[in-house]
Parts: C-alpha cells; sequence; structure tokens
C-alpha cells in the first residue's frame, strides 16, 4: 500500500464507523477540493453509493463556477443532495471582526439546517494541516447541544476507537479527511481523475488555493495550470494554504472563536 | 555506558522520490513538562527552513503582545488558553520533511491531567522521541511516557536530553541520566535507538551538529528521526478481519471491514468468531471508475475491503474472521494491563462496556491484582483505580468474545472500555493463567440424533425416593473438599441415598490420563467431570465431585451440561493460610519453592463462586458439623 492507499484505507473506515454507530447523519458539501475528494471516499467505503444526504450550506456569494459544478455533480453522482440557506448578514454577531462575521453566516445557517433535518452528526472535510485549531481535532468531535465545540476538553481517541456514545442533543461531526494534507488531496484527486472546478488553476498570474465567499477569498499568485503544476507548485511554496480567507487574519483568535462557536 | 559511534550508525536508506511514492512517518515528541518538547520541535522547523512564510514573525508578535520573550511553543499551541497559560493542553500535529521521506510530527501534553491527550497524540505515531531536560533530569512523567509508548505498542523511540546549554555541555552529568533511563527503558522492554544531548534554544544536535559536544558522536535528531523504520504492515501473519458492516445497497450482501492483519484471496474457507460460522469468500468488491480495472482477487492487511461469501449465513458487526487453522482465541475471562483515563475511578465488580476492533459488549472487572507505580514498576493492591494509574486487572464478559493476546496479534489483542458515555480507558490482553476455551465449546461431531430414554427422570426419582443431581465441591486445595466428600458419601449411603464422589486425583487416573496440567487441560478436565455428573444425575443418582475448578466459566459449564438438572454449586471456603497450614498433600510447600507451577492460590488465580447454593466454612465447622449441614440441605433438596 502506498501513501494514497493507506489514506483513502482510513478515511473509509472512519465513513464505515461513523455510518453504523451514528442515526441520521449528512455530510458537507462545499464544493471544495477536499469535500469532492469525500464525496469521492464514500463512494468507495459504500461501494458506488452515497447512502446519506449531502447538504451545501449556501452562502450564496459563492463563484459561479462553484455553483455549476454542484448542480452538474450533483445530479451525476447520483446524491440525496439538499440545498440550505444561510441568514443575512444583519442577524450575525457585530463584535466579530468583518470577514469572520460574514463566515459567521454560514455557522448559522448549518445551525439551522441540522434543527431542520435533526441531522445527529455530519460528516465535514476539515484537515488538520489547514490551520492550528484544526490540528487539535478529533475525528470524532462532539459539539454542545448549540455547536459550541468544547476543545478544552476532548475525548481520548485512540487505535481507531473513536467516541461514538452521547447523551442525548449531542451532535458530532465526523471528519474523514482530518490526516490528509492539501498536497495528499491533489494527488489523490490526480489518480483517481476526481472533477476539479477550474478557479483552482491560474489564470493571469493568480490561481485559488482555497474556496470561499467571493467577497472574502483571494487568489494567490501562481502559474500552475494542471494538477501536476499545483503538486509541484505545493511541494516548494512557504505561503499557507487558507492565506487568501482573509477572515483568518484578522485577529490572532478570530478563526478559534468562529471555530469555538461551530464553525467547520 | 554505550556510546554510539558514526560506525555504529546506521541509517534508513529512504531515497528523495516523487511526492506521490513519499514515505510519511508519525513521530510524538513526549516527555515531562517544560523539558522543552514545543522548543524542540519549533528550532526544528526553523533550522530545516520548513516554516511557513511570515510564521516567525506572527509568533514573535504574539509574545510581544503578552510581554513574554519569545516562546517557540507557540508555533503548535493554537489555543488561547495554551497561549496564555503557557502550557499545551491538546495535542497536536505539524508537518515537515527531509530529503528522507515526510514527518508528521505529533505534540503531547507533557501536563500529568492532561494523560487522556498525550496518549490521542501517541497512539497515532510509528516512532517517539522522548525529551528530558537536563538540568532536572529524570522526572515522573518521562518514565510514564516511556511505559506508556511500550504499552501503546511504541517500539521505536529515542531520547533527546535537552537544554544541555544549562548544565555547560557536560558530558558527566549527560552520561548519568543516560544511564538512569536507558536502564529505566531496559526494565520495561524498550531499547532507545539513540540517546542525544541537545540544546534545543540553541540549536545544537537539532539539526546541526553541535560544536559545543564534540564529545558527541551521534546523530542529529533529525538524523536520528530519518533512522527510525517505516511501520511494517502485519501481511505476514494469521488473518484478522473484523466485520464492521453488513450492506445490502444492491443485489449484492457485502461484509464490509477492514483487514488488521494477514491476508485473504477468493476461495478461502473463513470462521467467524465467536458464531464458529464458516464460509468461502466468494469475491473481493472494490468500487473504481477506472475502466477496465478488475476485481481483486486477494487483500492485504490495511485495506478496508468488501467481501461476498458463497453462503448466505448470518454473519453482523464485531464478528472476527480469521483462516480456519489460526483462529482467535474465545474465552469469557481474561487478564488486561490498562491505563485508566475516566473521571470515575475504576472499580472491581462495576460492569463496563468493552470495545474490541468492532466488538462490544459488556464486562465486568473480576479483579484488580495490582496498581503498577509507572516510576519504579512496584505492584500495590486496591480496590480501585484512579484517573491515570496503570494497573493489572481481570476482566469477564456473559459471553464468550474472540480476542487476541496482544504480544501476538496486537490488533485484535487490545481494547478500551467504555464507562457510561466515555473512553474511560485502554488495555491490553495476556492469557496468562487462562485458557483458550474454543475447543471446549467446539463440537466436531456432525449428524447425530438424541435418543429418548424408556424410563423417565420421576420414575427413577419415585423408585430411588430421591432425585438425581449434582453437588459441585470447589475451593482451594486443602479446604477440605475430599475429606467432607468422602464422609457426605459414606453418611448419604447409609440413609439410603444413591451416591458416588468423583475425585480429581481418582478420574485423572482413568477418564482424563491423556489430560496435562495447561489451562486449557485444565478446562478439558472440568469439562469431562461435569459431562460425567450429569450422566450420574440423569441416571437418578447424587454425584459429588471434588475438584478444585477454579474458573468461573467451567463450573458455569459444568451448570451448563446438567441442562436445568439439579445442579448444587457448594462453595467449600478456607483462605489460603488456612489452607496452606494444613497442606495435607504437600503441594503449597512445592508451589512454594517453584517446584510446582502455576499453583491454585499461589501462582494461579481461584475466581471465588459469586452465587453458590451453598457455602461451607471450613475454617469455622469441623468435618462433622460440615457433613451435618450438607446432609440436611440434601434431604431438604432432594428427598421425593
Amino acid at each position: 500500500m502506498d501513501r494514497l492507499d493507506q489514506l483513502e484505507s482510513q478515511s473509509i473506515f472512519i465513513f464505515r464507523e461513523a455510518f453504523n454507530r451514528i442515526e441520521n447523519i449528512a455530510m458537507l458539501w462545499s464544493l471544495g477540493k477536499d469535500s469532492n475528494v469525500m464525496i469521492w471516499l464514500a463512494r468507495k467505503a459504500f461501494f458506488g453509493h452515497v447512502p446519506f444526504p449531502v447538504m451545501h450550506v449556501d452562502t450564496e456569494k459563492k463563484f459561479p463556477e462553484m455553483y455549476d459544478f454542484r448542480d452538474r455533480y450533483a445530479a451525476e453522482w447520483n446524491l440525496n443532495f439538499i440545498r440550505e440557506l444561510c441568514p443575512p448578514i444583519e442577524e450575525i454577531d457585530d463584535t466579530l471582526p468583518p470577514a469572520a462575521r460574514s463566515a459567521a453566516r454560514k455557522t448559522a445557517g448549518l445551525k439551522k439546517a441540522i434543527e431542520k433535518y435533526k441531522f445527529n452528526a455530519l460528516f465535514a472535510g476539515i484537515r488538520r494541516d489547514e490551520e492550528a485549531t484544526r490540528a487539535k481535532e478529533r475525528v470524532f468531535s462532539p459539539r454542545g447541544a448549540t455547536g459550541q465545540w468544547d476543545f478544552r476538553d476532548q475525548p481520548p481517541e485512540f487505535w481507531d476507537q473513536f467516541k461514538t456514545d452521547f447523551p442525548p442533543g449531542t451532535h458530532i461531526r465526523v471528519h474523514p479527511l482530518l490526516h490528509w494534507t492539501e498536497v495528499d488531496i491533489w494527488l489523490y484527486t490526480l489518480r483517481e481523475r476526481i472533477p476539479t472546478i477550474p478557479l483552482y488553476f491560474a489564470k493571469d498570474g493568480k490561481r485559488y488555493r482555497s474556496l470561499g465567499d467571493k467577497d472574502i477569498t483571494n487568489p494567490v499568485p501562481s502559474t500552475a495550470t494542471t494538477i501536476e503544476e499545483i503538486i509541484e507548485e505545493l511541494l516548494t511554496t512557504k505561503i499557507s494554504e487558507r492565506s487568501g480567507r482573509a477572515m483568518d487574519h484578522e485577529a490572532e483568535d478570530a478563526f478559534e472563536r468562529l471555530r469555538a462557536d461551530g464553525y467547520l | 555506558m554505550p556510546e554510539a559511534s558514526e560506525a555504529k550508525v546506521k541509517l534508513a536508506t529512504v531515497n528523495a522520490s516523487p511526492a506521490s511514492a513519499r514515505d510519511l512517518l508519525r513521530i510524538v515528541i513526549v516527555g515531562h513538562v517544560d523539558h522543552g518538547k514545543s522548543t524542540l520541535v519549533g528550532r526544528m522547523f526553523h533550522d530545516t527552513g520548513s516554516l511557513p512564510d511570515g510564521k516567525y514573525e506572527s509568533i514573535k508578535a504574539m509574545c510581544e503582545r503578552r510581554g513574554v520573550p519569545f516562546e517557540w511553543a507557540f508555533l503548535m499551541d493554537a489555543l488561547q488558553a495554551e497561549r496564555d497559560q503557557g502550557i499545551t493542553i491538546d495535542t497536536s500535529q505539524i508537518w515537515f520533511k527531509t530529503d528522507a521521506r515526510d514527518y508528521t510530527i505529533i505534540d503531547a501534553p507533557g501536563h500529568k491531567e492532561f494523560l487522556k491527550n498525550m496518549i490521542t497524540g501517541a497512539a497515532q505515531s510509528d516512532a517517539a522521541l522522548l525529551i528530558i531536560d537536563a538540568a532536572e533530569g529524570v522526572r515522573e512523567q518521562s518514565r510514564r511516557h516511556g511505559y506508556l509508548l511500550h504499552l501503546l505498542g511504541i517500539r521505536q523511540v529515542a531520547v533527546a536530553v535537552n537544554k544541555m546549554d544549562l548544565i555547560g555541555y557536560e558530558k558527566e552529568q549527560f552520561d548519568l541520566i543516560e544511564q538512569e533511563y536507558r536502564d529505566y527503558l531496559t526494565s520495561i522492554g524498550v531499547t532507545p535507538t539513540f540517546v542525544i544531548p541537545v540544546s534545543a534554544r540553541e540549536g545544537d544536535n537539532i539539526v546541526k551538529e553541535s560544536t559545543a559536544m564534540a564529545w558527541y558522536k551521534g546523530p542529529t535528531v533529525v538524523k536520528a528521526l530519518d533512522s527510525f523504520l517505516p511501520k511494517a504492515t502485519a501481511v505476514d501473519r494469521p488473518l484478522r478481519f473484523p466485520v464492521q458492516d453488513v450492506y445490502k445497497f444492491d443485489q449484492r450482501r457485502i461484509i464490509a471491514g477492514r483487514i488488521e492483519e494477514g491476508s485473504l484471496a477468493v476461495g478461502d474457507e473463513l470462521v467467524f468468531s465467536p458464531s464458529n460460522k464458516t464460509a468461502r469468500v466468494q469475491s473481493i468488491e472494490a468500487w473504481s471508475t477506472i475502466p477496465g480495472k478488475e476485481q481483486p482477487t486477494e487483500a492485504f492487511a490495511g485495506e478496508s475491503i468488501g467481501i461476498t461469501l458463497d453462503e448466505q449465513i448470518f454473519v453482523e458487526r464485531g464478528e472476527l474472521a480469521s483462516h480456519v487453522e489460526h483462529a482467535p482465541i474465545e474465552t469469557d475471562v481474561f487478564r488486561a494491563r490498562i491505563f485508566w483515563l475516566g473521571h470515575e475511578p475504576m472499580v472491581k465488580g462495576k460492569s463496563y462496556r468493552i470495545k474490541l476492533g468492532t466488538m462490544e459488549a459488556p464486562v465486568t472487572v473480576q479483579s484488580i491484582e495490582s496498581i503498577i507505580d509507572t516510576s519504579d514498576l512496584s505492584n500495590t493492591s486496591s480496590h480501585q483505580v484512579e484517573r491515570n494509574q496503570v494497573a493489572e486487572i481481570v476482566l469477564r464478559s456473559r459471553r464468550m468474545l474472540a480476542l487476541d493476546e496482544f504480544e501476538k496479534a496486537p490488533k485484535s489483542g487490545r481494547f478500551v472500555l467504555i464507562d457510561k458515555y466515555d473512553i474511560a480507558g485502554g488495555g491490553i490482553i495476556s492469557m496468562e493463567g487462562y485458557a483458550n476455551q474454543r475447543d471446549l465449546i467446539t463440537s466436531r461431531s456432525t449428524n447425530i440424533t438424541r435418543v429418548a430414554h424408556g424410563v423417565t427422570t420421576e420414575a427413577r426419582a419415585f423408585k430411588n425416593g430421591h432425585k438425581g443431581g449434582v453437588l459441585w465441591f470447589t475451593g482451594l486445595s486443602g479446604a477440605g473438599k475430599s475429606t467432607v466428600a468422602v464422609a457426605l458419601e459414606k453418611k448419604l449411603f447409609e440413609k439410603g441415598y444413591n451416591v458416588f464422589v468423583l475425585d480429581g486425583d481418582n478420574v485423572r487416573h482413568g477418564l482424563n490420563a491423556n489430560l496435562s496440567f495447561s489451562p486449557e487441560d485444565r478446562a478439558e478436565n472440568i469439562r469431562r467431570v461435569g459431562e460425567v455428573a450429569a450422566l450420574f444425575a440423569r441416571a437418578g443418582m447424587i454425584a459429588i465431585t471434588s475438584f478444585i475448578s477454579p474458573y468461573r466459566s467451567d463450573r458455569d459449564r459444568a451448570r451448563q451440561a446438567s441442562d436445568g438438572g439439579d445442579f448444587h454449586e457448594i462453595f467449600v471456603k478456607a483462605d489460603v493460610a488456612t489452607c496452606e497450614a494444613r497442606d495435607p498433600k504437600g503441594l503449597y510447600k512445592k508451589a512454594r519453592s517453584g517446584e510446582i507451577k502455576d499453583f491454585t492460590g499461589i501462582s494461579a488465580p481461584y475466581e471465588e463462586p459469586d452465587s453458590a447454593e451453598l457455602t461451607i466454612d471450613t475454617s469455622a465447622l469441623s468435618v462433622d458439623e460440615s457433613v451435618e449441614t450438607l446432609v440436611n440441605y440434601v434431604e431438604m433438596k432432594f428427598k421425593v
């Protein structure tokens, strides 16, 4: 087994554990490279099927290319697709810095959707190498009744024994890609020929490394126009993946506050 | 003093290769709080040029904002609470690469309070780097972490003796620490690959060789990491394939799971334990969109797969598939070494849920054998295990479990315990002193039909004036089982009862002459006696059995052999000291001198009955009094 085989096998194991142990689970689809890999891995885990709803929590501020991609592959991959809208910005905590406040809309939309569908758990495609608080996450990560993350007292998790027993009212985030890195995602996308949104490829000397809302996501300088070139670029770059995501950089703890409150 | 010279330094040769094929090794950094784990990681990243742009400056700004000197720990301590209190609360991961390969560096908290997080981090690693402060020397968590690494199954360990700058880069001081810690690690079965004197703050022997410590000839920390071998996959071992789920999304009935050890191929006969059903692998299922890719015919350890079977047997999550000839152990009792993380202490007699692979079952703590002090490895006894303690315990389950000894098959020889909703501890399994019960519950006869008797049980009882049944005596050697049994037999016979004593030594002369004293043969000995006693009972007689029969599982099986008939467990009770003082056969003396091994009560367990029908305390009653009690009991229970 090479490295990608090992990563894939571990993700499949996580998917199957969660699907067996938790009733009423759904997957979050942000339309980005990671969640596309995540859907792919679910199809591997369940032999071509995705046996739970796949939900896009829509800020309505994504790029048009992302919406095109969503509509095409929701049909082509035969997904049980759900679209949920986020509440307007006026309803969001105004003590947050502007970009974080904008990102918090997604958290609010997420909470509404969980309530509406009574999901006990959600698959989310976050990775440890994206950001330092995500590096401290568990694969099965319990949230309080209002979605908050108690990072001071996380459950032990070892020997692939995950916390799968919860008092009523607990919500669980399951992270099948937690152990992947950015370059792993691209290597796997290349190997498996997974469809990709064109925004990731360089145009006029710039490309998007990470896709979020239009107004708070910026492209980074790049000449990579193929996946191979992206991989080449990542092996030498010293610029962090989320450098184009404004909300991470407004305050030292901006992202931690978002996450503690239920952001992915 | 083992001295690492250049000549002895064997570095794994891993070639710089394209990203897709690059090896990934996970290293956990452990050690006592404030011994410099985070600083070492920061220094390693800085000196290998692995820090992202602007990271150094941002850490500097965070420190200035708090008015503290530059602190590398802020690289991984991402939480505000961690930065404000200057303490690592939870484990974290960070990535870097050398020419040889890629690394995931796992930072584990050194504070005792966060042991669950240290274990969460360490259990994911392939190898460990243990940090010791040269000025403080070997401390409590240095030892505990070393011990837990071993318990978690991590066999590759290197040691960095940090802050050498604080002791003037003195070789003598380093030698003392190295010797002390090597001695400790050796005593728990760990051999460190290298012990390296370093200064993380000054950058000595982290990436660059130290000029201040020219006396040290071994590798730097980074070279030592490169010398670790990638974790070998367990493909050459007996198959262990725990059933994770069974899917029926389409016409296929797919048994899904991950092969933990060994391999399987289409056509192999598999046995699913503990149900012991067998079937052959019909296909290995895999989903792929790559055109022309054929279905695999073999699968190996580490792969998450799905199979279909040639027969539609009922198999569910939790069963452990193997090949027939190398099946796992089946037992309802086993020994374990555990670490406890629960908020509530583990208590003797309490029930928890065990999760072993994909199997879950209720288990009860039958005994807490000892609490292990990880500092000096001394043992103490206690009726409970506190949070963060390590202990030897015996667990019992109501039903048969399929498992392995950790030393033979680690993945199916380890488990976690759940208290209410939480993972409260983890442990590794040993069967020392306990039998594999697989053979005892396996019936090899086929095509057999029971013949009905021409005489009813009631008719026999009417003719004899009493019912048939079993008086199952259990107790330590020297407790008085045989003495009381023989006297009781005589008394009952005089009163007109059809009665016969089955005695341990007598049976081993004939029926069981082919059995040794191994745990499995002892269990078989008792199984046969249970069956014979049941036949006597069915024939209308009262069978008195006089066997130590130390294991609950064996006695329960004897009760099952009686199949709802009159079976009375009689606990002939006397403590070890009383029995040893009597020592009628001189056996205790031989056991104490080591001449007899695995002697019940001395060097092998005796599991007291928890629900005996009658207890005869021979340290308080004379033989006559004991017999009288029993005669009254028999008249009450057996007379028609």
